[in-house]
């Protein structure tokens, strides 16, 4: 039989996948590009072979384990193109999360392990990075190292000179964000490894230098060489790719151990057989991503300048989240004052629009996002947090419909709302009573504790 | 078959198959939500009140007001008004908790003061687990109301103080610490102290703080569940 060839739209995803808010059965306006995205056409074409056909195990020696081992090496060659770096310079592992664990887990401990004589070895990461790296810090802390939070800026940046100044020889490993995932502000890699660079240079034992790319892949260069990292992660369903599949780029020479154990295989540094029809969709995907970054960046930078001043432009009390300009170019997030984010996101949801908060309601932990909070947001603020992440689907149209939506929207709630905050005004502006019994919540009162 | 499509269905379309616990919202929250009853619409209308009381605070994320209207010879609410500033689960509460107070010719105070969060969400056909604790506003917010009725008409002895009693003067740990880690999921004195640390130092407290736990637990997660 042949098979079916999926049409796609100029922008490579299939029409009616998405954006049929329309019809009676249409996904609605998908807004939510940073949380996962739809599967590219092409790159589920190029899968598809590898469920039923192909389906070997690169392990073996016959023909359809041939196969199935050259599929992933091309695979390979494909992503780490892209990375500038050689193949066997990257681990396929199940997600980012694994990738990150694999890279500060793997690394501090194999540092730890070769050079002794440090008591308390230190690692360095930056306030907004993922769960990923912070609770793999957390773990790492009760194995009797120091974990050192680097502040961000009000823009959402870190400063290099706040990293030369906690840097020193018991330092493992430095791990800073390419781009954090609820403002999409991007770090100054370039310049932070150049501070790791220098202290290298006068010092014998020296720190790595890892970052994860999961969100700026796809508008980043990711060229390992100029970013001058040492590791860099990767996720597979940020770029139009399966779910499942992730990576980390391990630069050649550095002291790494695995975090799982077994057949060995890749290069003993991830064993368990290859994910392969997601090994192929991840190097497809890379590719196109690549290719397409350009005009893609382009694209979407305007249809989301388009939201962000359409917004501020109808809507009052509106506070922009992250750095200004500075920022991936799909990303928008704004607190909209006196309201509440799950609340807004659930009555966009009505309206067919997908959308992010970073509001404690709308968390497992029920505590509101530690991005923002580390911005210097006050909660009042984080809690009518809404992020807007944009993508291939997205068209002006969608936009135009956002734009139509949203007011009346924030209207309501701000009527069914007894606030009337005052904008501008940054510091805590009500004090933390009444939660519970008459007490602080939960999450002030454990900072509180810290301090 | 145009019968079935109106009632509306009470339990969520998402269920926890572990614990029975729901994961999205019930069609009746979904309803108070989208379409809020009594709540006050014009700031004007503020005055056309006789008692009014607030809590939370926009930083926890909740804020809730009430405006009551009272018949001071029948001792009953006949209007509740309301604005909440919070998620899905705390406006639908406080939209539900209108509606139950002066439904059948409104209710009497005492009996108003008795509504508990537990009743709220029976009525709402239920809440997500982790949403329960978003919707505990609504019972306090009226009590404060009905507390400023009784200062403005001088019935003194009927102020109910929410009192946040010490048990253990060690941690500082008081009532409210632990009603609150029952909400956040603490069912045990194991799980509570290890969030608390209540009695560790001081076990003179720990019968008292059981006690609190069994209180809190059937207050929150009624008494069929563990």
């Amino acid at each position: 039989m042949k098979r079916k060839i999926y049409p796609h739209t100029k922008r490579g995803l299939a029409s009616g996948a998405l954006n049929t808010k329309n019809s009676c059965s249409g996904a609605g306006v998908y807004l939510d590009y940073a949380a996962t995205t739809p599967i590219d056409r092409r790159v589920f074409g190029a899968m598809l072979p590898y469920f039923v056909e192909e389906f070997g195990n690169p392990s073996n020696l016959y023909t359809l384990g041939l196969k199935a081992k050259k599929a992933v090496m091309e695979a390979t060659r494909k992503i780490t193109d892209v990375l500038n770096c050689a193949p066997d310079e990257f681990i396929f592992t199940g997600s980012a999360t694994e990738a990150d664990n694999l890279a500060i887990l793997g690394v501090a401990r194999s540092v730890r392990r070769q050079v002794s004589g440090v008591k308390k070895p230190k690692l360095i990461i930056s306030a907004v990075e993922h769960k990923g790296i912070l609770a793999v810090c957390d773990a790492l802390k009760k194995e009797g190292f120091e974990i050192v939070e680097l502040p961000v800026g009000k823009n959402g940046l870190v400063n290099p000179a706040e990293l030369a100044k906690v840097l020193d020889k018991k330092t493992t490993l430095v791990s800073v964000t390419c781009a954090d995932s609820e403002t999409g502000t991007v770090q100054p890699i370039r310049e932070l490894a150049k501070v790791i660079g220098d202290f290298k240079k006068k010092n014998s034992f020296a720190p790595y230098f890892h970052t994860d790319a999961s969100q700026a892949a796809l508008y980043l260069d990711t060229d390992v060489k100029k970013l001058g990292v040492d590791l860099l992660t990767l996720s597979a369903h940020k770029l139009y790719g399966p779910k499942g599949i992730g990576g980390l780029y391990v630069r050649r020479g550095v002291a790494i151990e695995p975090i799982i154990y077994g057949g060995g295989q890749q290069r003993k540094l991830r064993s368990g057989t290859e994910n392969v029809p997601a090994i192929v969709g991840f190097g497809k995907a890379m590719v196109l991503a690549k290719k397409d970054r350009k005009t893609e960046s382009a694209c979407v930078k305007k249809l989301r300048d388009k939201l962000e001043k359409g917004i501020f432009k109808s809507i009052s009390k509106v506070v922009l989240n992250g750095h200004p300009t500075r920022r991936l170019p799909n990303f928008l997030n704004i607190s909209i004052l006196d309201i509440e984010g799950e609340a807004l996101l659930l009555y966009l949801d009505e309206k067919g629009i997908f959308v992010n908060t970073g509001s404690a309601c709308n968390s497992e932990s029920l505590e509101p996002s530690y991005v923002l909070t580390a911005l210097g947001n006050p909660y009042e603020y984080v809690h009518g947090s809404i992020r807007f992440t944009l993508g291939k689907g997205t068209t002006t149209s969608d936009i135009n419909y956002v734009l139509r939506e949203l007011p009346p929207i924030v209207a309501k709630l701000r009527k069914i709302s007894p606030l009337n905050l005052k904008l501008g005004k940054k510091e805590r502006m009500s004090e933390p009573k009444a939660f519970v019994g008459g007490q602080a919540p939960h999450f002030l009162r454990k900072n509180e504790k810290k301090r | 078959m145009k019968k079935s499509a109106k009632k509306i269905r009470s339990r969520p379309d998402v269920i926890n198959k572990f614990t029975g616990g729901s994961w999205a919202y019930s069609d009746i929250v979904k309803s108070h939500f989208f379409h809020p009853r009594n709540f006050l619409w014009k700031n004007s209308e503020n005055s056309k009140y006789d008692a009014e009381g607030i809590v939370g605070s926009p930083a926890c994320g909740d804020v809730m007001r009430v405006w009551l209207k009272i018949d001071p010879k029948k001792d009953k609410i006949v209007e509740f008004k309301w604005r909440t500033f919070g998620c899905a689960s705390a406006i639908a509460a406080t939209s539900m908790l209108s509606v139950m107070v002066t439904e059948k010719g409104g209710m009497k105070i005492d009996k108003a003061l008795k509504v508990k969060p537990q009743d709220i969400m029976k009525r709402l056909g239920g809440l997500p687990d982790r949403k329960i604790h978003c919707s505990v506003l609504g019972d306090k917010a009226l009590r404060a109301a009905v507390n400023d009725w009784f200062k403005k008409t001088g019935q003194t002895a009927r102020i109910i103080t929410e009192g946040s009693r010490v048990l253990d003067p060690n941690t500082k740990t008081t009532e409210a610490d632990i009603e609150e880690a029952v909400l956040d999921g603490a069912m045990t004195l194991e799980v509570v102290q290890k969030r608390t640390k209540v009695g560790i130092g001081y076990p003179q407290c720990i019968p008292a703080v059981e006690e609190l736990i069994k209180f809190y637990r059937e207050k929150y997660y009624g008494k069929d569940r563990k």
